[in-house]
């Protein structure tokens, strides 16, 4: 490990990562951390786990990073490697997004998505709040069958549904219309938010529900005053997955829409946007970027929700 | 919490005399009913008879547009026949080895990195799960971007940065590089849902038992193969389970970066179906190829769930 330190000091200057570790070390001497209990010098660390960890998150946001800066690109810079280095931009100009927006139905494309996304989200998380509800409070009798049955359906992957779910939509004379899509996504999304609210609903004590039975409430009295209110950081998480999971389908609504004006926007940008042999690739990423922000916004806001009811939904 | 229930419980204004329809809504049985109505119209007419249906349309000569006759398994023998189809066969099974491999190794390193006392630790796990929460086929025309034969930035940075390469990679334009490119893509749009996963195993271990191992004077290797990688199966398998399934079935990706091109080598089984039913219109034989996913779907589902690790509580039992 001696051989490790000598690099130390050329690894931990760039990126002003020796004030934040000074920092970490006086908070952990503090601390009883079973880590420092370990020969865990600074040199080690960094080797270990702040290089390795910028990589990664170097990796994993450089696409997006690149999606920004190409859709602020003007076409010169974007096809001069020579003379523009492409990791920068030289004179940013909205022309891309301008193009996007008033030239192409993108602002339709995202109200569309926007309404079915919603639509879907409100008719999954009703009809799985009830049923994660019978299925965890009523306790009937099959009630845990039926819980791994709907946990079943969350298996069946929509790429071996399509094709049926094709023919089916036609006959009932949905085919390229919203309710399509809005009725559709709930076999995704109902089994997901279900499995999920089971594991919320199991949080709050069933002795609070029998009071309120001795009071002499009615059940639905009980799951509107008692069970619901409880519930509610379960139903945003549950709210937040299945907007983000309708916002992202993209097979059912490649399948089942043909009309410019109905698409969602993954779809449209790549049906409707990706056209000839030149691709615009400045308006191509901006209309991923914007595609791609409003569940970023929506992530942002509900992050902590998000991830722990992730890690509660595999738990449970 | 505790001030919210008690606050609801007291605002309780005793009501002896139900409505007749409080009273109906008191019957389990009806109450059963009707809270399990929506669920389960919706998925048995949306979920669990197309699934029939599939089976029916793999058995007919189903075009868009025309009512098929039934032809048996006429269907799967002209596949049995098809090249392209054992392509797709082979490249899927192959795609998602490697990628599940892939996501795997580096979401559990990643997640063992996240686990350390870090700075800014609840920003980093929030930026990390961008690839995952961004719509898939977004990312992946950023990806294609990424890999476009002249303005490619991996290929700068290769050919002009370093001066590692005399000519730009051509990553889509023939089959190997092509097949390796969306294996790189699906990886890296799936670490961090494997990652997220595994820190929540990893959060569950008791420091105490590392602290035991190092007075024992256990490595960091030991350390690893005795106490994580046992206490982190069970929420292993199931990430396992979910991910092996959802990337066997993948379209998105394949789809938005090659459409299965070129020459019909990055084909997935997925894409081949849609493929042959929508733009070939055979509704009839992508079905046939949507119902043979099914038994590798069935096996692998399987063998990451019982192979890996069986847990009482996966089928939402109580966990001992």
């Amino acid at each position: 490990m001696t051989s490790l330190a000598g690099t130390n000091t050329a690894e931990t200057d760039t990126a002003g990562l020796l004030a934040e570790e000074l920092e970490e070390g006086l908070a952990k001497s503090t601390r009883d951390d079973p880590e420092y209990l370990s020969w865990d010098s600074k040199a080690r660390r960094t080797i270990t786990v702040y290089i390795p960890l910028a990589i990664f998150v170097i990796v994993l946001l450089f696409p997006f990073y690149w999606m920004a800066i190409t859709s602020i690109k003007p076409d010169y810079e974007m096809y001069d490697y020579k003379q523009f280095t492409p990791f920068w931009v030289h004179s940013p100009t909205l022309a891309n997004i301008k193009k996007l927006l008033f030239e192409t139905e993108y602002p339709r494309w995202l109200m569309t998505t926007m309404g079915i996304a919603t639509a879907a989200t409100f008719l999954s998380v009703g009809a799985s709040v009830l049923a994660a509800y019978a299925i965890e409070r009523l306790r009937f009798r099959g009630a845990q069958h039926v819980g791994l049955l709907v946990y079943l359906a969350y298996l069946v992957p929509p790429t071996i549904l399509f094709i049926p779910l094709a023919t089916l939509i036609f006959q009932f004379g949905m085919f390229d219309s919203p309710l399509a899509l809005i009725l559709t996504y709930p076999t995704f999304l109902i089994p997901f938010c279900t499995w999920l609210l089971i594991g919320y609903f199991k949080s709050i004590p069933y002795e609070l529900e029998e009071c309120a039975l001795i009071d002499g409430a009615s059940r639905l009295q009980i799951l509107r005053r008692i069970t619901l209110p409880l519930a509610v950081p379960g139903l945003i998480s549950a709210g937040i997955f299945a907007f983000t999971l309708s916002w992202n389908e993209f097979i059912y609504a490649l399948a089942f829409i043909q009309s410019t004006e109905k698409k969602t926007v993954p779809v449209a940008i790549l049906t409707e946007l990706v056209t000839g042999d030149v691709y615009q690739w400045g308006s191509l990423m901006a209309g991923s970027l914007l595609g791609s922000v409003p569940v970023a916004i929506i992530y942002s806001f509900f992050v902590e929700y998000y991830v722990s009811s992730m890690t509660g939904a595999v738990k449970e | 919490m505790d001030a919210a229930t008690i606050d609801a419980t007291v605002r309780f204004v005793p009501n002896r005399q139900h409505s007749w329809i409080g009273r109906l809504f008191d019957n389990k049985s009806f109450l059963v009913f009707l809270c399990m109505l929506p669920t389960i119209g919706l998925l048995v007419v949306f979920l669990t008879y197309p699934l029939g249906l599939g089976l029916w349309l793999s058995m007919t000569d189903t075009t868009i547009g025309q009512r098929g006759e039934f032809i048996g398994l006429e269907n799967f023998w002209s596949l049995f026949d098809d090249p392209v189809f054992w392509g797709a066969v082979w490249y899927t099974i192959f795609y998602t080895a490697v990628a599940t491999a892939g996501k795997f190794l580096l979401g559990l390193w990643l997640a063992m990195l996240l686990n350390h006392h870090l700075p800014f630790k609840a920003f980093i796990r929030a930026i990390v799960l961008l690839p995952w929460i961004v719509p898939t086929v977004l990312s992946s025309i950023a990806w294609w971007w990424i890999y476009d034969p002249q303005f490619s930035i991996i290929s700068y940075v290769f050919v002009n940065v370093l001066h590692w390469r005399e000519t730009y990679f051509d990553f889509l334009g023939t089959p190997w590089p092509a097949r390796w490119s969306l294996i790189v893509a699906n990886v890296w749009r799936g670490i961090p849902f494997v990652a997220i996963t595994l820190l929540a195993g990893l959060q569950t271990i008791s420091p105490s038992l590392y602290e035991a191992a190092l007075l024992d004077g256990a490595t960091a290797m030991q350390k690893f193969r005795r106490i994580t990688v046992p206490l982190l199966m069970p929420i292993l398998s199931v990430a396992l389970t979910l991910s092996v399934l959802f990337t066997f079935s993948d379209f998105q990706l394949v789809y938005a970066i090659t459409r299965g091109g070129p020459f019909n080598s990055t084909h997935l089984m997925a894409t081949l179906a849609f493929q042959r039913a929508i733009p070939g219109s055979q509704l009839g034989e992508g079905a046939a190829i949507a119902v043979a996913m099914i038994p590798f779907l069935i096996a692998a589902t399987l063998l990451c769930f019982f192979g890996v690790g069986r847990r009482k509580w996966q089928q939402g039992g109580d966990n001992d």
